[in-house]
């Protein structure tokens, strides 16, 4: 069976839950073959996670300068594989980085890019969804390779044992005049709460939350519920929160089981990041808010009484 | 330093944006059509090079059908000098890749080009690489998600901030920067501004202008093909209920009737 190569998402010696998702993925086009690219050793702690999720084989891709270059080290390792095995696709995390990476693969490789997939078959036809959800998209490429960058939470993580065999990939050495040379990185640390684009429940905030000490009721409320914390453009315009939790059209796009609106109007461009959660929940004084027509259930009232008085009942139940 | 500022005109993101049925591209006449404000981020970071000295030319660079003239007009009356209008019906339906090549071989058309201005992200297509596909298609570095940019003795810095996290990066001219939606608050043109920019010379371009053939852009010259889409079935509203001092119990009730807790 064919090689599908995807590329491992890590920080800190810890895999992200996207590869799973997209080893998941890619077992349905072929035998999955994790992709590391990283600092010497890296590898070694991510093996068993990988193998565990269907690896049949982990590529090794390490070097002192995975981390000091911006995407080059990633496409120069892709690159070499797709020139070995020919592989039907190649599954990239679609973040900021993954990308950046994804793009530059396909024009290295002339391969078609299949950007943002939330679902894909066994014969490579890819499902997007775009405009906020208002759409989905079937398309394919019409190329040897299909370069493919995954939404993160758009499937099941199946567990699945693969033989994880590694095999060593030399990394090309970074031409400097054509690299983005990296420094004094900062991962972003997330604290004790799920990943925003994770997570099976989302409570969000927007400027009715009116500062950003108020936004404690926001997080009550979500930790009762094991929930990530959101917000809209006007909280993180506002200084309320910052800009790493913005939900929307140029925040993040989230798909929950359970999305919480708290003093959010539900702008369209705010909408677009979280309309295809399974369930919405909104609580707004005005009644006339756009929220509302999205809203499974809403309160018209004031968040500052509703929030506090939800969070307890939460807490009882699951005490 | 000869900069060229990537514009796109999108549609606006407060009307209703859909795709149409024959070729299955961006309905781009349903809909009203504005320049992107992330662009507008992008045209103002080249006129702070601009002011800060050194005698910098920018010139405004887009690939759109005809109404892509207001952006342009747009980004002149801003304070950009010159404007590249590459409008030809073969570029419709073309993907991120195609769309690229297209504008790496109209930056050739601008001279030595030292630096490349894009948005980070467009809010119509989302590919969110053009910058990265750029960089790899001219073989130049591409920094990425600037939220700070500054350029000297043939380098570029940037402070770049995504999802992932933050950190400093540096390459070295010719480079493409992309920029995010905080790196600055763009001006609004001024009425001197909107009147000289009705002098500024605009260059309307084909693909044959470019050396490009039709086979390789638009949906023929696009590696990715488009097979269905389909509408959201919409959502309607639900429950909609007045606080009444138990607005909170109302929810959880309601989160257990839906096995939510
Ligand atoms: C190109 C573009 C991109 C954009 N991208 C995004 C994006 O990614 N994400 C995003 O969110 N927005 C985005 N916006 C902005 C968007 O248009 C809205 O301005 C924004 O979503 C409004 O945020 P809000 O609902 O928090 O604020 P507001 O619209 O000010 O709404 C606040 C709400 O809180 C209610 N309220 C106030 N006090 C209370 C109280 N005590 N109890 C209960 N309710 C209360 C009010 O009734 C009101 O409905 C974008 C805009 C543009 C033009
Ligand atoms: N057709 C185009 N003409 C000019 N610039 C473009 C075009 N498409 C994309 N860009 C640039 O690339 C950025 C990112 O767009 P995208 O990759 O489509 O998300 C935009 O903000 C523009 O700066």
């Amino acid at each position: 069976m064919a090689e599908v190569l995807v590329l491992v998402d890590h920080v800190d010696g810890e895999i992200k839950k996207n590869t799973y998702e997209m080893l998941t993925a890619a077992r349905r086009i072929g035998e999955p073959s994790a992709v590391v690219v990283g600092t010497p050793g890296t590898a070694a702690k991510l093996a068993e996670g990988l193998a565990a999720h269907g690896a049949e084989k982990i590529y090794v891709a390490e070097s002192d300068d995975a981390v000091n270059y911006l995407s080059t080290p990633q496409v120069d390792a892709l690159a070499t594989l797709v020139e070995r095995v020919s592989p039907p696709a190649v599954l990239i995390p679609a973040g900021a980085d993954g990308r950046e990476v994804a793009g530059r693969l396909a024009v290295r490789t002339n391969s078609g890019w299949l950007n943002d997939l939330i679902d894909v078959d066994g014969e490579r036809a890819g499902t997007h969804s775009i405009f906020g959800g208002a759409f989905t998209v079937q398309s394919h490429v019409t190329t040897d390779t299909a370069v493919i960058s995954w939404r993160s939470g758009s499937i099941e993580v199946e567990e699945n044992a693969g033989a994880g065999t590694q095999e060593t990939v030399d990394l090309p050495a970074i031409d400097g005049a054509r690299a983005a040379k990296v420094s004094n990185r900062a991962p972003i640390v997330g604290g004790d709460r799920p990943e925003l684009t994770e997570a099976t429940v989302v409570v969000a905030g927007g400027r009715g939350v009116g500062s950003a000490d108020n936004f404690d009721v926001v997080e009550g409320l979500a930790d009762s519920l094991h929930a990530a914390v959101g917000a809209s453009r006007a909280a993180v315009d506002s200084g309320y929160y910052p800009n790493q939790f913005q939900v929307g059209q140029t925040g993040k796009t989230v798909s929950p089981q359970l999305y919480i609106a708290l003093g959010i109007s539900g702008a369209i461009q705010h909408r677009a990041g979280m309309q295809t959660s399974k369930t919405i929940v909104a609580v707004n004084k005005d009644p006339e808010a756009p929220i509302f027509e999205i809203a499974d259930f809403g309160i018209v009232g004031d968040l500052f009484s509703v929030t506090p008085q939800l969070t307890e009942e939460v807490g009882k139940r699951s005490s | 330093m000869n900069i060229v500022v990537l514009i796109k005109q999108v549609p606006d993101t407060w009307s209703e944006r859909t795709l149409s049925d024959g070729d299955k591209t961006l309905d781009r006449a349903s809909s009203d059509a504005v320049l992107d404000e992330i662009n507008e981020r992008a045209v103002e970071e080249a006129l702070k090079i601009k002011e800060a000295g050194g005698d910098a030319e920018v010139t405004i660079l887009t690939a759109g059908p005809d109404r892509a003239t207001d952006a342009i007009r747009k980004a002149l009356s801003m304070g950009a000098d010159k404007a590249v209008h590459v409008n030809d019906e073969a570029i419709h339906g073309s993907d991120a890749v195609a769309t690229a090549k297209v504008l790496a071989k109209a930056i050739g058309t601008v001279g030595d080009v030292d630096l490349v201005l894009a948005g980070n992200e467009a809010t119509d297509g989302r590919s969110g690489a053009m910058a990265g596909v750029l960089g790899e298609l001219l073989g130049w570095p591409s920094l990425t998600h600037a939220n700070e940019l500054s350029v000297s003795d043939g380098t570029a810095t940037v402070k770049r901030e995504t999802d992932e996290g933050t950190c400093d990066v540096t390459a070295s001219l010719p480079a493409v920067v992309s920029v995010g939606e905080k790196i600055n608050e763009p001006r609004y043109p001024s009425f001197k501004g909107i009147m000289a920019a009705k002098k500024k010379p605009v260059s309307k371009i084909g693909i044959s202008d470019l050396g490009l053939d039709a086979s390789e852009v638009g949906l023929a010259g696009s590696l990715v093909q488009v097979d269905s889409f389909a509408p959201r079935p919409p959502k309607s509203g639900g429950q909609k209920v007045e606080d009444e001092g138990d607005g909170g119990a109302k929810i959880a009730e309601f989160l257990v009737g839906q096995k939510l807790i």
